[in-house]
């Protein structure tokens, strides 16, 4: 068999990486790199470089390589695309063999795919713009502890997204004052309120005490309006000891849902916690903090589609998406790209929302969208629309800073989902007709009006920074 | 705000979705019942006593309408259900057996 001889040096990635030919596999794994190169590169011979730096490839040949069998572990550059718009960079297309990966450990496939790699002196740029991962290797994965459709069943809600806010101010009120901003929102009309990301266990307000007067908060405000609901207890901490201390406390105070920031805790942490929570009958809130230092840049990081895959293998049931319409960055047609990969059982190849490929997801759990940031009673019918009802909607200054406080503000919102919800059933253009819808709603709802009028002037009306590649 | 023109928000008792809008008029119901339908959803009735209504189930009138795409049996059934008992909470659900959730959930009808 062993017919190769060694022979030291450096050689041409092109020759062993560079393979147009290549028909991938239905258990491979696949990747599309926007890359930029440095200028007299040829295509190949960067597309190559990407593949073997993020698989079995090093600057120069080695004599072990001889032991195996590299034909059989490499990656392989497959297909080169133009970028439309863009005569700088191009799309390589990467299949990587599935064996060169752990079994449910999407840790271990990012450390291969956007290692080293990226620091590569041949390339200015390199961004990740979206994997295919092979139904077998997700089958290895947990994914979402609980899945949207449990999730409805546990909390009793049907038909309508569901309602949040993020507790404000962010940081600074005591336990006691927090669970009676909680309570407030809730017997309001709010379906989940929410910890800050930056709320772990400051010394204005220990871990522990929070928790206690949030659960009394949920409890109070289930009995008096005879709805259930729940508040995120963000159990982000230092260490994963601590983090299980939170959570397990979590669940004696009777709280159905925890919370987690999946990339500054990381993506072992915040698989541990799934695990945990399916194995504790608990739900899981994920928010994405540091995620704009990542995808942001149109040439250079991770795309956030392949962010928020990764986070329904690792394990989350909800995870925050932008809103499209309020104060931070989302593109209309990218966002709904990468909801219906958190969402549904396949998605299809689609450019037109920057889909490289078919994915299928099997039976894995869908992941509840989160639109949260920046929104107000206006923006309702045109968020109903492009997230539909397997979301949560989060105001949170939207709330809390209506006139009459967090109760009336929670009610403001609530009447403004359900008349939205009431008139896309009946077959109105709801987003068309916003102001028609929410004026009549108001008619019977005080605080409604109040709201309509508090936030009348409010827009977000910037460009996008990371557009879609269109010509 | 000053405080004497600000409203006091009272909580109140309701009973999830459509729960904030004002009662349903007679179109406004059919109109969510031929939404399910539209949907391809299976409708279906439940009614509870209010004072069991937090129960995650309350008791199923008849089975499911399998099949069932006419909104006048549909209304003729929560009629049915509601003289039968009138003092308990009716709501209507949509089965969707795709999601295997219920797409749609309301009370039609609350307790006299």
């Amino acid at each position: 068999m062993s017919s190769k001889a060694y022979q030291a040096g450096v050689k041409d990635y092109r020759e062993k990486y560079w393979t147009p030919d290549y028909v991938p596999l239905d258990t491979d794994l696949l990747a599309c790199f926007k890359v930029t190169g440095q200028p007299e590169v040829p295509r190949e011979e960067v597309a190559a470089a990407v593949a073997a730096e993020s698989s079995t490839g090093t600057w120069s040949t080695v004599w072990s390589e001889l032991l195996t069998d590299l034909e059989y572990y490499k990656g392989r550059a497959y297909r080169i695309e133009d970028v439309p718009g863009d005569s700088e960079s191009f799309y390589a297309f990467v299949a990587y063999p599935i064996d060169l990966f752990e079994e449910g450990s999407v840790v271990n496939v990012l450390t291969s795919l956007v290692g080293n790699v990226f620091g590569f002196k041949a390339l200015k740029h390199l961004r990740l713009e979206d994997i295919r991962f092979p139904i077998a290797y997700i089958k290895t994965c947990g994914g979402p502890p609980a899945g949207i459709q449990v999730e409805r069943d546990r909390l009793n809600k049907y038909g309508r997204p569901m309602l949040g806010a993020t507790i404000k101010p962010k940081l600074g009120l005591s336990a006691k004052n927090y669970g009676r901003a909680v309570y407030e929102c809730l017997r309001g009309g709010l379906d989940l309120t929410k910890d800050d990301e930056n709320v772990n266990s400051q010394p204005f307000m220990r871990w522990r005490d929070r928790f206690e007067f949030v659960a009394e908060a949920i409890m109070k405000a289930e009995q008096e309006t005879g709805e259930r609901k729940g508040h995120y207890l963000n159990v982000t901490s230092a260490t994963p000891e601590e983090m299980y201390k939170r959570a397990e406390f979590a669940k004696e105070v009777g709280c159905p849902i925890i919370m987690h920031d999946f990339l500054t805790g990381g993506f072992t942490a915040n698989t541990g916690l799934a695990n945990w929570c399916r194995d504790n009958g608990m739900l899981l809130h994920i928010h994405r903090a540091m995620h704009a230092v990542i995808d942001r840049h149109p040439k250079h990081g991770i795309h956030f589609r392949v962010l928020a895959k990764c986070l329904r293998l690792s394990g989350g049931d909800h995870l925050h998406t932008g809103t499209v319409v309020g104060k931070l960055e989302g593109d209309r047609n990218s966002t709904l790209g990468f909801v219906d990969q958190l969402r549904e059982s396949f998605v299809p190849e689609d450019r037109a929302r920057g889909v490289f490929f078919d994915q299928d997801w099997g039976s894995l759990p869908g992941v509840f969208a989160v639109a949260s940031g920046g929104i107000h009673v206006w923006h309702m019918p045109a968020l109903v629309t492009i997230f539909g009802d397997d979301s949560v909607l989060q105001f949170g200054g939207g709330t809390q800073g209506h006139p009459w406080g967090n109760a009336a503000g929670a009610a403001a919102n609530r009447v403004a989902l359900e008349a939205s919800v009431k008139a896309r059933n009946e077959g109105r253009e709801i987003e068309k007709e916003a102001r028609d819808i929410l004026t009549e709603a108001a008619q019977n709802s005080p605080e409604l009006a109040v709201a309509m009028e508090t936030w009348k002037e409010i827009k977000f009306e910037f460009e996008t920074v990371d557009k879609l590649d269109v010509a | 705000m000053p405080h004497q023109t600000m409203g006091d928000y009272q909580t109140l008792n309701t009973l999830e979705t459509f729960g904030f809008l004002p009662k349903f008029s007679q179109d406004e119901i059919y109109a969510q019942i031929n939404y399910i339908i539209a949907q391809g959803w299976t409708p279906a009735i439940e009614h509870e006593h209010p004072s069991r209504s937090f129960d995650h189930y309350w008791t199923m009138w008849k089975l499911p309408f399998f099949g069932e795409t006419n909104l006048g049996r549909v209304v003729e059934e929560l009629e049915a259900c509601r003289r039968s008992y009138p003092d308990h909470h009716i709501r209507l659900t949509g089965y969707d057996n795709y999601t295997q959730s219920q797409g749609s959930s309301f009370v039609v009808f609350e307790a006299r």
